[in-house]
Formats: structure tokens, C-alpha cells, sequence
């Protein structure tokens, strides 16, 4: 009894193996794969590291300046000598108007006549900023540079005049990324997107590729379990999803200078944890596809564009409407970002880790429940 | 004690479609060739899977091996050899990389491997090509590989889904000798087939037509109900086409195709005696009329009731165009396709005067859609000339084509359009317009009897009533030349005949056909063929003559079939020599 277990367990070994075999040769073979697994992750990475740019730099502003003195000319000269901004001069606000409106110019600064009264008074500086609140996120842009630009300008000048400070003074600083470059905070993003190409869109590929060319039926008249057809082509990719991983993460590194402060370690059992629920998305939607056309839209549709739109990696996700919010809660790459860009760009920060982890495995588990279900070994 | 596999009462449906399988009982033996035969759609595949155990049944039982499908499925998979249909091959692993995966799968002891790969690689005549990409294989290779995968572990039940489908009859014959030699060391064969020659050279056959058992036995059985039945009209005068229809006419006819210059036809039971002289009066006053064995196919025609008549209200209603002009209305001249470095077809040359039906026949890949899609200008010639209706389908395709009518290999119509939508969407393609449009509309909707189904999706439509709104749509507009690639695969006779009846009707109202087919009886029903084989034309002339060549002392009548092997055996023999 004893060695009839053992033979059906060294039989399962053998099989397992023989399909781990067949998938990695077919991955090497099909120049399809090798493209989605290593060229398309750079060319996102080339296009979020070079191309797309949050950075307000060189944004374009008119500038008024109401009533001229020294020290109205002096913040006026701090503006233009600003690298974020390209400043346009004029004496009326209302000659911006037009320009503000057509998208010329992204806001008005105006120096107010009370500007040097209120320099002395209990508020501090003020001056009046107008921007187009239609693109919030640029407005936003300018409106964080103009008040970094009018701190600085006060500080710099009371310390030249030795006068104490105001009390109260606004100094905003980035942490962790201090130069506001947003290529550090979307290469990492992007890795994650990276992960989520391999693990969900590939992999419900292959198999419904293996419906569609009848090998599937072929297979499955063998003594071959489910578990192990499904096991098969798991391991396979989950090895290709982190040697794609480990690229990006080569190429955000050297070729980025993208900061990595946190452990190797971690960012390996993140991204493994990650891969857990990807691969799972995968495995279900092909098992239920069984075609690959389909497979490929729906993967893009409930894997690729939420990791992308609704994960936080490019839209925060505190301005989405409430219900969007409770949405994204369950995406695995909304988890998996953040702590990404910790290891990145923080170092290693284990309770956040683990509780991201724990949640992607669930995730992951619930996934695998149902591909399993519906991958029986049964036609029709 | 024998019997391998056992059907009690199987029922399967799939959605609200009627059954796929309705009440099939019945048992399949040991040391035998089982054929499962009938046309696409008649439940085939699905009695396949179902003895796999990978499908259940909604009621009935499944025993393979004296296991029940619904209880131990893995004990019936580990001892049957299952070829799907298209082989289920990897086709980016090679020949012995697929051998090596099955054998893992199958769990064949290591120590037995080299023994086993040998064995089946030199029964399979595939020793020379272990190390090639079975995508890179010919359909012939493809299926001997994939049997040697199901070989692997000597099955004892081996079922084969469609193995001949698009593979040249040389290729068929092997394989039908290797599974021969199983079944002599007892294995039971399970072979499913539409083609009807098959089925003859079963031991025991299970007859299928939507989903309902007809027939379960010797094909010999059924044959022999019809025995004296059926008779070769030779020696006929005038058009043949013309007493075909006229002899299906009479009501003791039950059945009639051609056979070359002859006609076979088929009485009614009870009046077999007396009939035969009346209807040999059709043929002229040196026809003969002489009994001949019955095939397969005159007996399944029979179980369903006989032919559709010889009628064709479509080539009635079709005008008639002037005979006698001499010009050929298809013509190829030296056509020639390159892609790459793989010639597709190679100084392809003939011509089709007007009335006749020339037949491309040849094997799947062998180049007769290429040669086809280059006189229908769907494809640019990398060499030599084509003419339709005296238009040069280099300088004048659009003319050319507003000439022809096209009915593409499988079904090319609009799916999701319904059926009155196609035939206003091809009516309008084809230009027609006002009253015409409706009058050619109506006249077909009302010949083909689409009436019911006007309103239905095409991709809906039962596999013969398709194939009918594929031939609607193509002759609407009354074209000069038809050009039909594989019309009739995986029909049933019946929609077959009541098909050719229509050509037969259009060709004598003086259209011009060319057909592609690899049925070698469809090929009989040709004025003039020619037989395509890698891309060349290695014989023309009219299905008499190219038997006659072949004609031997062993053979002295031979088939169609004995005809293309043979003929193939010359040319590969010449390009040797």
C-alpha cells in the first residue's frame, strides 16, 4: 500500500514537472511572450521614465504686479528667476484673462498694492493667485510652487535684513522625495503595471491558446489532474513575472538613478505576494474565456486598467468619488503600490508590508478558489 | 465480455439547441474498426468526448472498460489513446518533444521509452523528423504524430476525432493500415469520419444525422438492404446533366448522381424489377443500364427517405446565356504564387469554356484555394495571366468580379446580420437595384424556402441552411462564371444533392463553374479535373480519362481515389527520377 502512494506521488512530481518543462520551452520558443515579458515593461518604463512628467517645470504664469516698490520688485525678480516658472509681465490682471481662459498661461500671480502692508501685518506676504480650477491637478501644481516660492523669497529676505521672522511661517518639505521628480514615483508604479502585463494578461493567454488549438483536449484525456495543469502553468510564470520584475527594477535603478532604499528581500516577497492574485486573475479568466481574444480584453479591462487608473499610480485616489474609493480598496496593485514606493524611496517598513501582504495573498487565495473551480477537467 | 464500450440511453444537449445526441444506445468491441459516421453536426465529436470522460451525459451511462464515465473518469483516462481533432499537438515543440511530454503525462516507465519511441517513430514513418517543430510538419505528419502520441502507452480503446480531415489520401491510406494492424492486436479502434467511403471499410459502424442514431452495424448490413437496387446508367447520349434530372423525376428514382460520362442511380424498393428499362430509355439507344455493387452513401441517402428531386427552380428562373460561343470563360495561364520562398502554386494552366464544371481536386494545402483565390483576384499572381469572362484580372478585377459569384470555403456570410439582411447586403454589393433587388431577393427567399428564416441570426442557421444562403447570396446577380471552394464539406447527402442539383441546373443554362474539392466523388460530378499536388497541376482531363490511365491488371476499375494516389505516386516518382 505504502509504495503504490509513493510511486502515485513520484507519478505527480513526474507530470508536474513534464508540464513545467513544456511551458518554460514554449515561453523561450514564442517570441510573443518574450515580448509582453521583457520589451513592453521597458518601453512602459522608458515611456513613465522619460515621456510622461507630473513636474510643473517651466510652467507658464502671467505675472502683475500692481504697484511697483523695492520689495514688490524683489518678489516679482524671484518669480522670474524661478526654474518652475515662465513668467509673462503686465500691469492689468485683466489682460491674462483671455490667455487663462485659452490654456496660454496656467494662473495669474498678482502682487497686490496691500502686499507690503500685509508683509509687516499679522498674516505675513500675502499675494493673490488665480488659476484654472477646471485642471485641478496643475493648479494644484502652481499653486504648491507659488507658496514655495514666496517662502523662500521671505525667508531669504529676512535673514538679508535681519529682522526676526514671522511667527508663523509655512515651509513645505518633501519627504522622501525631495525634488518632487515624479519619474521616482512612477517607475515604481510602473513596475507594479509591469507585473500585472505578465501575471494576468499572459497567462490568460496561454491557456485559452491551449483551448483554441485543441491541446487542452488532448492533455486532459491523459491521467493529468486539474491541480497539476493549473500548478503547470503557474510556476512558469511566476518565474517569468519576477525575472520582468527584476528587470525594471535593474533598469529604474541604473538606468533611472530611481532611489532604492528598502531590502532586496522585501521587494521580492512583495512582488511575489503581488503575483499570487495576478496569476490567479489570469488563470480564472482563461478558464472561463477558453478563447483568447476575449481572455486579452478582459484582462485589460478588469486587470490592466484598474492597476492603472484606480490604483493610485497615476490619479490619487482621495480625489475619486467615495464609492471609486471603496473600489480600489480591492485591487491588489492599490496595495501593492505604496509599498513599492516605500521600498523604494522610504526603505523597509514591515507593518505596512505585512498588512499589504496578508491582503494580496487573500486576494490571491479567493482568485484561486474560483479558477479551481472552473477549471475541472471537464468539456462542456 | 468483449465489449469495450458500452452506451445505454445517452442524451446530451447543449443550451436550447435541439439534443446533440438524442437516446444513442450501443457497444463497441474489441480487436475492431468502429466508424462513427455522419455529417458535421450529427453528434460525432460529442460521442467522442463523452467516452473520454471528459464530458457527462445528461442522462444514459457511459461504460468504457467496464468503468461508468461519471464515477471513475481517471481510471477510463489512463487506459485510452484520444486524438482530438487537429491532433493536439504543441506546435512549438518538436516531434520528440511532444513524444517525450505524452510519455511523461502517460506515465510510461523510463526503461521502456527508447523501445516504445523507436517502435512508433518507424511505424509512423517519422524516425527522420524527431527533431523538427510539429508546427512545421505536413497534415499527413501531423496526424501520424498525433496518433503515435495516443499510441504511447498501448491504449486499449484508441479513439480518433476526424483524423483524415485535410490530409492527402496517400496520408489516409497509411494511417488507415497502421490502425488496421491495431485492431488486429486487439485494440478497439474508434474512427469518426464524414466521408462516407470510410465508413465501407469499418467493421461496424454507428450512422449519425442530428444527433440520432440511424444505423449500428456491419456497414454491409446496410448496405445490402439495397442490394439490386441500385444501377449505372453508361453510354448516355446527349447532356447528362439533363437525364440526371429528368431520371430523378420519375418516381421510382430515389437517388441519382454522376459518375463520370455515367449516372448511378438508385430505385424505390418495390419497384426495382420492372422500372430499370423505362428509365435506360432516358439515356439514348446505346445507354446501358446494369446493376453495380451499392456504396454507403446510396444506402444513407436511402435511410433518410431518398433525394431531393432533379429540379432547380433557381437555374429555371436563371437566364439563359448564349451556347456555342467558343472563347473560355476561366482561364489561367502559367499562374503562379509565391510566398516567400514557398510556392504556393506553380505554372498552374487551364481553360474552362463556358457550361462546363472543372473540379480542382487535391488534398488540404496543396494549393487549390491559392490557384482559386488568384481567378476571383482576391489574390495577386506573383506570375502569369487569368482571364473571367474575358477580363484580365490584372487590368480589370472589378470587372471581372461584378461577373462572378463566389461561395468561400466555410461559412463567410454575416453571422450576427440575419438572413433577409445578407441577401439585401450581397444584393446591394453586387449592384443590384429597385425591382430587380427585390424580384432576385424574393426568388431566392423563395427557392431555398428561407421564409421561416428571414428573421434568424445567420451563424444560427442549421449547416445546410447556411450552406443554402452561401449559395443565394453568391448567384443573385445571376453571375456568368461560379466559383465554389469546398462547398459541400461536412454536409449531409441530402443538402449535397439538393446543392449539385442547383450547379447542375445553372451549368445547363450555360454558367461556368469551378469548383475545389477533396471529395473524390464530388470530383466525379466534374466535367473536367484537375488534380493539384503541391502546388502543381500533375494531371487534367475528365474523371474517366484520369481513371482509365490508371486502369491495371490488379484494377481494372479503378476509383477516384486510385486514380489521385496513383497519379501522385508517378509524379513523385518522376521528380525523383
Amino acid at each position: 500500500m505504502r509504495t503504490e502512494t509513493a510511486d502515485q506521488a513520484s507519478d505527480r512530481c513526474r507530470r508536474l514537472a513534464t508540464l513545467v518543462r513544456k511551458e518554460t520551452w514554449q515561453i523561450l520558443r514564442d517570441p510573443s511572450s518574450i515580448l509582453i515579458a521583457f520589451v513592453l515593461p521597458l518601453i512602459l518604463l522608458f515611456l513613465f521614465g522619460f515621456a510622461v512628467s507630473l513636474d510643473a517645470n517651466k510652467t507658464r504664469v502671467g505675472l502683475v504686479v500692481e504697484s511697483k516698490t523695492p520689495m514688490t520688485e524683489d518678489l516679482a525678480a524671484s518669480f522670474r528667476a524661478s526654474r518652475y516658472f515662465s513668467v509673462a509681465d503686465a500691469y492689468d490682471r485683466r489682460s491674462f484673462e483671455q490667455d487663462l481662459v485659452l490654456g496660454r498661461i496656467r494662473g495669474i500671480i498678482v502682487i497686490t498694492p496691500t502686499f507690503v502692508r500685509d508683509s509687516v501685518g499679522r498674516f505675513g506676504p500675502q499675494i493673490q493667485l488665480i488659476v484654472d480650477g477646471s485642471d485641478p491637478n496643475t493648479a494644484n501644481f502652481v499653486q504648491n510652487y507659488v507658496q514655495s516660492t514666496v517662502s523662500n523669497w521671505a525667508a531669504q529676505r529676512s535673514t538679508e535684513l535681519a529682522t526676526p521672522s514671522p511667527a508663523i511661517r509655512i515651509e513645505p518639505r518633501f519627504w522622501f522625495n525631495q525634488e518632487l521628480t515624479s519619474r521616482d514615483f512612477l517607475v515604481p508604479g510602473a513596475i507594479a503595471i509591469v507585473m500585472t502585463l505578465v501575471g494576468t494578461l499572459l497567462t490568460s493567454l496561454v491557456i485559452a491558446r491551449e483551448w483554441e488549438r485543441g491541446t487542452m483536449e488532448a492533455v486532459m484525456a491523459t491521467p493529468v489532474t486539474a491541480a497539476e495543469l493549473l500548478a503547470g502553468k503557474i510556476f512558469p510564470y511566476f518565474v517569468l513575472g519576477m525575472a520582468s520584475m527584476t528587470l525594471c527594477v535593474l533598469v529604474a535603478v541604473l538606468l533611472f538613478r530611481v532611489p532604492f532604499r528598502g531590502s532586496i528581500f522585501s521587494l521580492y516577497l512583495l512582488s511575489a505576494a503581488f503575483l499570487i492574485p495576478a496569476l490567479g486573475q489570469g488563470l480564472l479568466i482563461s478558464a472561463a474565456t477558453k478563447n483568447q481574444f476575449l481572455a486579452s480584453q478582459l484582462a485589460l479591462i478588469t486587470g490592466f486598467l484598474p492597476s492603472f487608473l484606480l490604483s493610485g499610480f497615476l490619479f490619487e485616489i482621495r480625489s475619486m468619488p467615495l464609492p471609486i474609493q471603496w473600489l480600489t480598496t480591492i485591487l491588489p496593485a492599490r496595495h501593492l503600490i505604496p509599498s513599492l514606493l516605500t521600498v523604494f524611496l522610504a526603505g523597509d517598513l514591515w507593518p505596512m508590508f505585512l498588512r499589504s501582504i496578508a491582503f494580496m495573498l487573500t486576494v490571491g487565495a479567493i482568485l484561486f478558489a474560483l479558477a479551481a473551480r472552473n477549471v475541472s477537467k471537464r468539456i462542456g | 465480455m468483449d465489449t469495450f464500450v458500452r452506451l445505454t440511453d445517452i442524451v446530451k444537449r447543449f443550451g436550447h439547441a435541439p439534443a446533440a445526441l438524442d437516446t444513442v444506445s450501443g457497444s463497441i468491441r474489441g480487436g475492431q474498426i468502429t466508424g462513427l459516421v455522419g455529417p458535421d453536426g450529427a453528434g460525432k465529436t460529442t460521442l467522442i468526448r463523452l467516452m473520454t470522460g471528459l464530458m457527462l451525459p445528461d442522462s444514459g451511462t457511459v461504460h468504457v472498460l467496464d468503468l461508468d464515465s461519471r464515477q471513475n473518469p481517471a481510471g477510463i483516462q489512463a487506459s485510452i489513446g484520444y486524438m482530438p481533432q487537429r491532433f493536439g499537438l504543441y506546435e512549438d515543440l518538436s516531434v520528440q518533444e511532444n513524444l517525450n511530454l505524452y510519455a511523461d503525462l502517460r506515465g510510461l516507465p523510463k526503461e521502456d521509452r527508447q523501445a516504445v519511441f523507436h517502435e512508433l517513430l518507424t511505424f509512423t514513418d517519422l524516425s527522420r523528423f524527431a527533431g523538427r517543430l510539429a508546427g512545421k510538419l505536413s497534415g499527413g505528419m501531423k496526424q501520424k504524430l498525433g496518433l503515435a502520441c495516443a499510441l504511447l502507452r498501448k491504449p486499449r480503446l484508441l479513439l480518433l476525432d476526424e483524423p483524415s480531415v485535410g490530409v492527402d489520401p496517400i496520408s489516409r491510406r497509411d494511417l488507415w493500415k497502421m490502425v488496421e494492424d491495431l485492431a488486429k492486436q486487439g485494440v478497439s479502434v474508434v474512427w469518426s469520419t464524414a466521408y462516407l467511403d470510410e465508413a465501407e471499410a469499418c467493421d461496424c459502424v454507428f450512422l449519425l444525422n442530428q444527433g440520432k442514431l440511424l444505423f449500428t452495424g456491419a456497414p454491409a448490413d446496410l448496405t445490402d438492404r439495397i442490394k439490386g437496387r441500385v444501377f449505372k446508367l453508361s453510354g448516355v447520349e446527349g447532356r447528362r446533366r439533363l437525364i440526371l434530372a429528368k431520371a430523378l423525376d420519375r418516381p421510382n428514382v430515389i437517388d441519382g448522381v454522376l459518375q463520370g460520362e455515367a449516372i448511378r442511380l438508385v430505385m424505390r424498393a418495390e419497384e426495382a424489377d420492372g422500372a430499370p428499362l423505362e428509365v435506360a430509355s432516358l439515356g439514348g439507344k446505346n445507354a446501358k443500364l446494369m446493376i453495380t455493387p451499392p456504396r454507403f452513401e446510396d444506402a444513407f441517402v436511402d435511410l433518410l427517405g431518398g433525394g431531393p428531386s432533379g429540379h432547380s427552380k433557381l437555374a429555371e428562373s436563371t437566364k439563359m446565356r448564349k451556347a456555342g460561343d467558343a472563347g473560355a470563360v476561366i482561364e489561367a495561364k502559367d499562374l503562379t504564387k509565391r510566398f516567400g520562398d514557398f510556392t504556393a502554386a506553380k505554372d498552374i494552366t487551364f481553360s474552362i469554356p463556358r457550361g462546363e464544371i472543372f473540379g480542382l481536386l487535391g488534398p488540404n494545402g496543396a494549393g487549390k484555394s491559392t490557384t482559386f483565390k488568384m481567378l476571383c483576384g482576391l489574390l495577386k499572381p506573383t506570375g502569369g495571366a487569368g482571364r473571367v469572362a474575358g477580363f484580365d484580372l490584372r487590368r480589370d478585377v472589378a470587372e471581372a468580379r461584378n461577373r462572378l459569384g463566389y461561395m468561400a470555403q466555410k461559412f463567410s456570410l454575416y453571422g450576427d446580420l440575419s438572413v433577409s439582411q445578407n441577401l439585401q447586403f450581397f444584393a446591394g454589393v453586387y449592384g443590384l437595384r429597385g425591382d430587380y433587388r427585390r424580384e432576385r431577393i424574393a426568388l431566392v427567399s423563395e427557392i431555398f424556402s428561407f421564409a421561416p428564416y428571414l428573421e434568424m441570426s445567420a451563424k444560427d442557421l442549421p449547416l445546410g441552411l447556411k450552406q443554402r444562403l452561401a449559395l443565394a447570396c453568391a448567384v443573385m446577380h445571376e453571375p456568368e462564371a461560379l466559383f465554389l471552394d469546398e462547398p459541400t464539406s461536412g454536409v449531409d447527402p441530402i443538402t449535397r444533392r439538393e446543392f449539385w442539383s442547383h450547379i447542375n441546373g445553372l451549368v445547363e443554362k450555360g454558367v461556368t463553374v469551378l469548383v475545389t474539392t477533396h471529395f473524390m466523388d464530388e470530383a466525379e460530378y466534374c466535367d473536367r479535373i484537375s488534380l493539384i499536388y503541391r502546388g502543381q497541376s500533375i494531371a487534367l482531363g475528365s474523371p474517366d480519362e484520369l481513371k482509365a490511365r490508371v486502369a491495371s491488371v490488379d484494377n481494372s476499375d479503378p476509383t477516384m481515389e486510385d486514380a489521385f494516389i496513383a497519379l501522385i505516386k508517378q509524379q513523385d516518382q518522376a521528380s525523383l527520377a
